[in-house]
């Protein structure tokens, strides 16, 4: 990801307090007061506190945090479904609060569609119908919208149900339904409450699996709401951990495990496998020592000793990595008065991509205790994993 | 002792009020009266017209087709009996006072209905109302039924329609806001209009429990229509009211259960109605 990525969402300041006496609860709210003395104080609810942050074009955000957090609420602000007590929350270049009633509908139309936790399927209309509802809201003619939902409905995995009645889908399919809903009308945003969370675990696994899928073909812009880390993990681009209406952290996953920015959060990510998280890269060091390929045997060894090392990766002068001499066998070819260490550098030792979880980098380690070289797409060498630097990193992202 | 308040003259003023709007809105109430009476006539001589056996066939088809087979049986051999009673004509009588009031009074009930379930404000006005026209006993609203429209049926429809109107709103009013949040939701996410919403997934979500409020409506209906012959409406409720007045027991019973026939009737055929609706 970088910089110059386009900001789809702008929100800025948003605050939600439920109550007929909003101001009061703000004024509180800007001494410095939390949730729960305001609550107490004026009757107020502060549903949302402050919550600034982008979505950029096309990424995957989940919005996570425990019921109560705010997180509903949250998504419900962006097409106001839930009226915001101030802040801004721009879409290309409108204001979604200041807009007038018809311009909410107008945008509603074109830029959102949700996806909802029980699904929110109309029981007296057929899939098809279900799914073609945002499209006849709009007034598309009859053929147009058939073709579209049936194209939708053909993306989840349900061609040949179109005339079934929701009643007599299964919870996973019943899903796929709201889904190619919200698809077919090609909105730019995609909201999805809690979308997964009423499934039950297997179908859930399967139906991320088919988002992530879904978000690499189309690149949606997605803001995906939910209470289960895991879950947040699986699919998010970057991450916001809301807590009593406040943000906590914004990052990828990632920067959450691994820095979590307070105590809440760290205790958030308990229980996270973190060898699965956690890939190569967390782990690697850079290479103390390079043999280039044009070296001789003497100028092996000397690297060899100064870095107290065993055995050294050979390399050309562009990084790529060509293999392993070991100590023994460059010592043997300096006694043999050999100029070039061609031909004796070793293919037999552990190699991974950076992306490669940490998990799978215990049985790499083997008797000879070799560090395992990470190299890029183009071969060229990254850096080393050694042992204890896998067990170090996990150690520390443990006793957060 | 008893302290000496002076009665507050309640009645005094409902008597004033409605001389008022008696004198003052003659036109309008005349125009009403002429308009109804014009359709109980037509409907009446059309239900007339066919031969017993023609609409005894009509009824059984419906039967059959909205419920089953036991049902067209029971409207077919009910029927039977209330000719054979001799109480063909005063049955049809009812039967177009009860089809034209629940007609005026669910026209008059779904957007009253429907209005309530949108506005809160609204409710708590129309509650208190229905609450009102619904305990008030039945024979109060045959008072000033006469001034209005005069004796007969036309003031019987007029009473009638107050008496059964509060189900049919309460119960529009129910259905609409029975239909559950996310759904409407749902509805308002994707950019409905207000039109929209209530007429692709408020109303018919809503129209199982609609009918049910028609179907208390008929009821309410048919056993005001019966009173109203104290007001000189025709019918069975006529039969009965002459069987108190030359105390026949046994006429009085025949025509009680010819009014129970046709209630039987009614019901069945709404509820089933509603049933096949739900099972959409």
């Amino acid at each position: 990801m970088s910089d110059t990525e386009n900001i789809k969402i702008r929100v800025r300041g948003l605050s939600k307090v439920f109550g007929s006496h909003p101001k009061r609860a703000l004024e509180l709210r800007d001494k410095g007061k939390k949730r729960a003395e305001i609550l107490e104080k004026t009757g107020q609810t502060l549903g949302l506190s402050n919550i600034s942050f982008d979505v950029k074009e096309g990424e995957l955000l989940v919005i996570m945090g425990l019921s109560g957090s705010g997180k509903s609420t949250l998504i419900r602000c962006l097409n106001r479904l839930i009226e915001p007590t101030e802040g801004d929350i721009v879409i290309d270049d409108e204001n979604i609060p200041k807009l007038s009633e018809k311009e909410l509908l107008e945008c509603r139309r074109r830029h959102f569609s949700m996806v909802f936790q029980h699904f929110a399927l109309f029981p007296h209309r057929t899939v098809q119908a279900n799914a073609e509802f945002g499209l006849e809201i709009r007034g598309f003619d009859k053929e147009e919208r058939a073709k579209k939902a049936r194209e939708a409905l053909h993306q989840v995995g349900l061609e040949g149900w179109e005339d079934s009645m929701p009643s007599q889908l299964s919870g996973g399919m019943q899903q796929r339904v709201g889904l190619a809903r919200a698809l077919a009308n090609d909105s730019t945003v995609l909201l999805m409450d809690e979308a997964f969370s009423a499934l039950d675990p297997l179908i859930r696994k399967d139906m991320q699996q088919e988002l992530l899928e879904l978000q690499n073909r189309m690149k949606k812009t997605t803001i995906f709401i939910t209470h289960d880390l895991d879950e947040a993990l699986a699919l998010a681009d970057r991450i916001i951990l809301l807590k009593d209406g406040e943000i906590v952290q914004i990052g990828t996953a990632e920067d959450i495990l691994t820095h979590p920015a307070d105590d809440y959060v760290a205790r958030f990510t308990e229980g996270v496998d973190m060898s699965r998280i956690l890939n190569a890269r967390h782990a690697m060091r850079p290479v103390r020592a390079v043999a280039l390929s044009d070296d001789g045997p003497r100028t092996v060894l000397r690297k060899l000793s100064e870095n107290g090392l065993d055995s050294i990766y050979v390399t050309d002068r562009q990084r790529k990595l060509l293999g392993l001499l070991e100590a023994d066998v460059a010592d043997r070819a300096a006694r043999e008065g050999k100029q070039s260490i061609e031909g004796l550098v070793g293919n037999d030792f552990p190699k991974v991509g950076p992306d490669e979880p940490l998990h799978n980098l215990f049985a790499m380690f083997g008797d000879k205790s070799f560090p395992i070289a990470v190299v890029d797409d183009d071969q060229r060498l990254l850096g080393v994993v050694v042992k204890g630097a896998v067990l170090a990193q996990l150690a520390e992202a443990g006793e957060h | 002792m008893a302290i000496d308040i002076p009665r507050i003259p309640l009645g005094d003023w409902i008597e004033a009020g409605l001389d008022y709007l008696t004198t003052e809105f003659s036109g309008v109430t005349r125009g009403i009266s002429r308009f109804t009476q014009t359709g109980i006539s037509a409907l009446n001589d059309a239900l007339m017209w066919l031969p017993e056996w023609a609409l005894m066939a009509i009824i059984a088809l419906l039967c059959w087709r909205l419920s089953g087979i036991r049902l067209a049986i029971g409207s077919v051999l009910g029927l039977l009996l209330i000719w054979n009673m001799g109480l063909w004509f005063p049955m049809i009588e009812t039967l177009t006072l009860v089809v034209i009031a629940t007609l005026v009074a669910v026209v008059i009930a779904l957007p009253v209905g429907v209005f309530a379930a949108l506005s809160d404000k609204f409710y708590s006005v129309i509650m208190p109302v229905l609450d009102f026209m619904q305990t008030m006993p039945a024979f109060v609203y045959l008072i000033p039924a006469i001034p209005f429209f005069g004796i007969g049926s036309v003031s019987a429809i007029f009473a009638t329609v107050i008496f059964s109107m509060p189900p049919a709103i309460r119960f529009t009013t129910l259905g609409i806001r029975q239909v559950p949040t996310e759904l409407v939701e749902a509805a308002d996410a994707f950019g409905s209009t207000r039109g929209q919403k209530l007429l692709k997934v408020q109303l018919p979500l809503s129209l199982p429990t609609i009918m049910a409020g028609i179907n208390q409506t008929i009821m309410l209906a048919l056993s005001m229509v019966v009173i109203a012959a104290m007001i000189g409406a025709d019918g069975l409720g006529n039969e009965v009211w002459k069987a108190i007045q030359r105390l026949r027991p046994g006429d009085g019973f025949e025509a009680g259960i010819a009014v129970v026939i046709l209630a039987m009737l009614l019901d069945r055929l709404t509820q089933a109605f509603r049933k096949t609706k739900k099972t959409q």
